[in-house]
């Protein structure tokens, strides 16, 4: 992006062998029986002003890693580091005045605004929480944040429920950028609109990242939308991350047979799209009690005895590309 | 897969009308559709939220909530038979036999305290004269037919202890269980993972071939209907705006609509600087646009679009779209404006 080589980008944020796992209760006591597995040990970074993606379906731990990172929940073990300071070691406080660094956006835009505030309220309450601008310039301030996402000043007025799911968007992303955030992550954010409103979110948040260079975690399912956001794109299967590459290398080139898989799986209204389509079988296994060896043995087609028993560590297969599979390396 | 040919014809949807008259006022959720669907083909219907796709396939089995929701007016001719006017006892009959549908969630289609197998039995033996020993057996057949595997143990289980994908499975299982004539799949894919979304659309392929099933597909995800339908309509706002084959409305889409939607889309196979967007949002549906509906966010719109709502009419011989560009006033209208010096 914007000319500078990747590799020359200062590293904006650090994950080192994150695991986030959930207690399950039960027994006699509520003693702790199990746990859920739903991060278990990954490392990656984002550079400054560039988009990673994470992708994978339900359960592999994608929006779990997001809500890591903000600290909504208290990892497990492992270390995350922005702008070189370990969030981890941080106190409350002082965590909360990093927050303001580090903003959010839901899928469900309706449900993280709160319906009887109007909207100039909701976004005050932001820019007072965070005490980014003086109390007498806050109201122009909303006028210019409204005006960054493409909302009328007098939006400032009504309330959340007087506006379409796309403008309801805006505002989260209007409450995002409020306190000057370096990075954003979006979770699966544009997943609720129609593609019609969700090309109009995506082109915005594009205008916006060079506008502000801000960088992005951006969370979702549909490849369709990774492929036009992203920079950088990380699989994620059963809480592991099995590939991560450029954007390019994913798509043209992808090498784990689980995101060879899933990029066949989607449909693609294209006649000259010809691909091999790799049908998988089965479930995703229970991330409560994961496969021994590769997560993904028990529904790969190239599954070997190796991979029954031995974790495969992600390495690198080419430049800027890393992948977890015994069979590829 | 001929468009002409009556005798295939199955089910035949004539000016369909379905309102809402609520405290707003009067919704036309559906306003005048008309489509047919043949023997063993696959109609898809696409449209984004509020575009009367999913109150289209309601209407098809009068599963509209009335009040506050009514047909207002149309026919829905299933082989021959107009299904307005037979009786709630004879609809009873129907539905679930010789049209069935499946939904978007399967957890809450499915009865929570009844066993998988239950469920299917019952619809078995509801249709069908068939014992209770017998029905059960078909149940379990039919999980296996959609591909649960030990289907003799998972009949057992309640829709809780499955998946998912199981669970669509089992939706699909009930469906087809009487071998119905015409199967209305309302977004069956969209609450799934794509890998598993992959399955159950192979499934039904797989299953429509067996059975001969005609499939009224509807979905929001143009790269299904481009995998799985033979033919689409697209409505926005009510109205169809463009019926045809389903290859042909990507390779040489007609209605401004359509071309915004495929241009909206974030493609997987190739790359896009910026998305082409449609500006604006749908309207209101308490408060339509007096002609054509699409006419605020279209680019062509001229003064003909604002004043009366085209019909849809044939412009090939397999396409139909609605729109003012097609016909032959669009030149007068042209020529209209340029005498104005618009």
């Amino acid at each position: 992006m914007m000319g500078v080589p990747a590799a020359e980008k200062k590293i904006l944020l650090k994950v080192d062998q994150l695991k986030q796992y959930f207690p399950i209760k039960g027994g006699f006591f509520g003693r702790t029986i199990n746990h859920v597995k739903a991060v278990d040990d990954i490392t990656f970074d984002i550079k400054q002003g560039e988009t990673l993606s994470i992708v994978g379906e339900s359960g592999c731990g994608k929006s779990t890693t997001g809500r890591a990172i903000l600290r909504l929940d208290e990892p497990t073990s492992g270390s995350i580091h922005f702008q070189d300071r370990d969030l981890l070691s941080l106190g409350k406080k002082e965590m909360r005045r990093t927050r303001k660094d580090l903003q959010v956006i839901f899928q469900d835009p309706f449900a993280s605004l709160n319906p009887r505030q109007t909207i100039g309220k909701i976004l005050g309450e932001a820019l007072a929480i965070q005490n980014v601008v003086p109390k007498e310039n806050r109201k122009s301030r909303i006028e210019e944040l409204l005006g960054h996402v493409g909302l009328r000043p007098e939006s400032m007025e009504r309330y959340p429920h007087e506006f379409s799911g796309g403008q309801r968007q805006r505002i989260g992303i209007a409450r995002a950028l409020a306190v000057d955030p370096k990075l954003i992550i979006c979770d699966e954010a544009v997943s609720a609109l129609d593609v019609s409103i969700q090309a109009q979110v995506l082109n915005l948040l594009k205008s916006l990242q060079r506008q502000f260079d801000l960088t992005f975690l951006f969370i979702s399912h549909d490849l369709g939308v990774v492929r036009h956001i992203s920079d950088r794109v990380m699989v994620m299967y059963l809480g592991k991350i099995v590939e991560i590459a450029d954007k390019k290398s994913i798509f043209e080139k992808p090498q784990h047979p689980y995101t060879r898989a899933l990029l066949s799986a989607i449909p693609v209204p294209n006649p000259v799209h010809e691909r091999e389509r790799i049908l998988l079988t089965g479930d995703v296994p229970s991330p409560i009690d994961p496969p021994n060896g590769c997560r993904f043995h028990t529904r790969c087609p190239f599954v070997q005895d190796i991979c029954k028993t031995q974790l495969p560590e992600l390495k690198r297969s080419a430049q800027n590309h890393q992948v977890a599979c015994h069979i590829v390396s | 897969m001929m468009m002409n040919q009556d005798a295939d014809k199955i089910l035949e949807v004539k000016n369909l009308q379905t309102h809402f008259f609520t405290d707003e006022g009067t919704s036309k959720a559906v306003n005048g559709i008309s489509f047919s669907l043949n023997k063993g083909e696959t109609l898809g219907i696409v449209g984004e939220s509020g575009s009367g796709k999913s109150i289209t396939s309601l209407s098809l089995l009068r599963l509209i909530p009335s009040p506050p929701g009514k047909i207002a007016g149309g026919s829905i001719l299933f082989k021959g038979e107009d299904l307005l006017t037979k009786s709630e006892k004879q609809m009873r009959s129907i539905r679930g036999n010789e049209i069935s549908m499946i939904f978007q969630e399967p957890m809450t289609s499915l009865n929570p305290v009844y066993s998988a197998g239950e469920q299917i039995a019952e619809a078995i033996r509801l249709h069908q004269k068939l014992g209770k020993k017998e029905a059960w057996d078909k149940a379990v057949d039919m999980l296996r037919l959609v591909g649960i595997p030990s289907p003799e143990k998972r009949a057992k289980q309640e829709p809780h202890e499955l998946s998912g994908g199981m669970r669509q499975r089992v939706m699909i299982a009930m469906a087809l269980a009487c071998h119905p004539e015409v199967l209305i799949a309302d977004e069956p894919t969209t609450a799934l993972d794509v890998t598993i979304q992959a399955q159950i659309l192979e499934l039904i392929k797989t299953l429509q071939k067996d059975f001969g099933t005609a499939v009224i597909l509807i979905t929001h995800d143009l790269g299904v209907v481009y995998e799985t339908c033979d033919r689409v309509a697209v409505m926005y706002a009510g109205k169809i705006v463009e019926y045809t084959l389903a290859k042909e409305i990507f390779t040489n889409p007609k209605h401004p609509y359509t071309i915004g939607l495929l241009n909206s889309l974030p493609r997987l196979d190739m790359d896009q600087v910026e998305l082409t967007t449609i500006p604006g949002t749908v309207p209101s549906p308490y408060n339509m646009p007096k002609g054509c509906s699409f006419a605020p966010r279209c680019a062509h719109a001229k003064s003909i679009c604002e004043q009366a709502v085209p019909d849809l009419q044939a412009i090939g011989p397999s396409t139909e779209v609605s729109c003012w560009m097609f016909t032959p006033q669009w030149e007068k209208a042209y020529e209209a404006q340029e005498k104005v010096g618009i």
